[in-house]
């Protein structure tokens, strides 16, 4: 492993966890955002069982 | 207080949601293939410039222009490019978002049935009984046989009976979720396995990161070089910029990064279309990027990249599929972990449900573009996909001759055109639909600002860069692709290629009788602009 090796991962994952953290802190510290929040399988699509 | 836990409960809940729809079989199985056939270290550094100037504007843009079309009226991805570009040609831009997850359906599926004799073989014990039958340190070469075997590698025909019963079941069980509509009850359950499947996976990462050197014979196949395979920018015998400038490079990886985010394939555009005006797009899309990114960066790829490299010398071997890697090389670490039969079962049971939460989502395009051009019911719209993908999941079934009906399909509509519809895609997001009526309708219900930068990013970086891989692709790699599968002897790729082109052809034309009846009911005036 070269030290560009370890600076890229050290980098991408950094980056990846703090991305995660961001947007969970987000989610969690958002007022209601649970009501305007969607996951695309959580989504009603208005067509059951017709 | 009790108000306060419910909202908490809740909002873990929405976290858990997302992430179930995020991660599916493009994080452990897809993402370790490509980074491992496309030269290690140096896919890196264009899968995460693709994933910032493409991957989450795109992301943005579709959940953006869906939730538009939605209020507009209309819920089919037609219907959606319709409503943004108003030209009579706009609609035909639907070819692609309902052609591309019904073909990506066609050989997914079949993967899922994979996961799930994986498991089978863990809890029947059948894998450990290979390990034990196998040379010290050679167990390798049985899972690879075991794989080759358990797809029928070696010649096209169909697999044996027990291959064959797990199609069928996995295909009963998808179409009577799709069909029953239940997505929400897979989805719950979901919110379940997929913190396990996390879980699984860091104890899976744990272990392969203090492996050593697996092969005392081979020292130099250790964890410190195998993460320098994966990390290392570099490839052996060219240089930096000589191995940066194959255009193929770029476009597996932006195809990587718009199969794993599930963009431009149709899916969030509708999807998004049945949110309200006031939910959040912004945030949602944000944070389902960034769990993805964890799995399959931080999971998927530091558990089974670095194995392939001990066990299989990935820089030197010929890879059967891109799909096939993870499948070869992670029973050897199940094989070194205590209770690994248990975490083999678990992780392969997960997958298997992550991905059925996938492919449930990859039909629903189709199925609203039925039901909203043709006033089909869903039960008669699911019954007419399931005939189509059929008949395409048996052809990638029977071509098994080094997976190459699945890997055409997967190069070609999972690479390719989902690149093509995302150049499309940003160009009217950017371009036609125009940033400032972007900007405005991109932050009604945003739980987050938009970066400033953005925009400048959607305008010209994202279409120019798009661009150039697509031409450098076309120019240098393209002749050589036409020769190889239409002038080989070996007629399988032609032969898939012409079905995925039918299959085109066929939702075309259901696409112009749709704009017709649609031009007839409901023309779309200058009115039917929302403010």
């Amino acid at each position: 492993m070269t030290i560009a090796g370890w600076i890229m991962m050290i980098v991408s994952v950094g980056l990846v966890l703090w991305l995660n953290y961001y947007c969970l802190s987000r989610v969690l510290r958002t007022p209601k955002s649970e009501k305007h929040m969607r996951a695309p399988l959580d989504i009603d699509t208005h067509d059951k069982n017709t | 207080m009790a108000h306060n836990n419910d909202s908490w409960g809740s909002k873990i809940g929405v976290i858990l949601a997302v992430a179930g729809s995020a991660v599916g079989l493009g994080n452990f199985l897809r993402f370790p293939g490509q980074v491992a056939t496309n030269g290690g270290g140096i896919f890196m550094i264009p899968y995460f410039i693709s994933l910032l100037l493409v991957g989450i504007p795109i992301c943005w843009a579709e959940w953006t222009m869906g939730r538009y079309g939605g209020a507009v009226g209309h819920n089919s991805t037609p219907g959606i490019f319709r409503a943004l570009w108003r030209h009579p040609a706009s609609k035909y831009i639907g070819i692609l978002s309902i052609t591309i997850p019904v073909v990506i359906y066609m050989y997914y599926i079949y993967i899922e049935v994979w996961c799930l004799s994986y498991a089978l073989d863990y809890v029947l014990g059948n894998m450990r009984a290979m390990s034990a039958a196998a040379a010290p340190g050679q167990d390798i070469k049985i899972y690879e046989a075991h794989f080759a075997a358990m797809v029928g590698a070696a010649a096209n025909g169909f697999p044996g009976g027990r291959m064959m019963f797990l199609v069928a079941l996995t295909f009963f069980l998808n179409f009577f979720l799709i069909f029953r509509g239940v997505s929400k009850g897979i989805e719950s359950f979901s919110k379940i396995a997929m913190p396990l499947l996390i879980v699984i996976a860091v104890v899976i990462v744990l272990r392969v990161l203090t492996l050593g050197a697996p092969n005392p014979a081979m020292p130099e196949r250790n964890i410190v070089n195998a993460l320098g395979f994966m990390w290392n920018p570099r490839v052996e015998g060219a240089s930096l910029w000589t191995a940066l400038l194959n255009p193929k490079l770029w476009l597996s990886a932006a195809g990587q990064i718009f199969f794993t985010l599930s963009i431009c394939m149709g899916v969030i555009l509708n999807y998004a279309s049945y949110l309200k005006r006031d939910d959040d797009v912004v945030l949602s899309g944000l944070t389902a990027s960034a769990v993805n990114e964890f799995c399959e960066v931080c999971l998927g790829g530091m558990m089974v990249i670095p194995l392939a490299f001990m066990f299989l010398d990935v820089r030197n071997v010929q890879l059967d599929s891109t799909f096939s890697v993870a499948f070869t090389v992670l029973p050897t670490v199940f094989h070194r972990m205590p209770l690994g039969d248990m975490f083999g079962a678990l992780f392969f049971a997960m997958i298997f449900i992550a991905a059925i939460t996938s492919s449930i989502s990859m039909l629903q395009p189709a199925i609203a573009f039925l039901e909203e051009g043709f006033a089909m019911g869903r039960r008669l719209s699911v019954t007419l996909l399931a005939l189509i993908v059929s008949i395409g999941a048996l052809i990638a079934i029977f071509f098994s001759k080094n997976l190459l009906a699945l890997d055409t399909m997967d190069f070609w509509v999972g690479n390719f055109l989902v690149f093509v519809l995302g150049m499309i895609q940003i160009i009217l997001f950017g371009w036609v639909f125009g940033v400032e009526r972007a900007k405005a309708e991109i932050s009604k219900g945003a739980e987050i600002p938009v970066p400033r930068p953005f925009w400048f990013v959607v305008k010209y970086v994202s279409p120019v860069y798009l661009l150039a891989i697509f031409a450098g692709f076309c120019y240098d790699k393209l002749a050589g692709y036409y020769k190889t599968i239409f002038q080989s002897e070996d007629r399988v790729a032609a032969f898939v290629l012409t079905f995925v082109l039918a299959v085109a052809l066929f939702f075309a034309v259901l696409i112009w009788l749709a704009g017709k009846r649609w031009e007839e009911k409901h023309p779309i005036s200058e009115e039917d602009v929302i403010p």
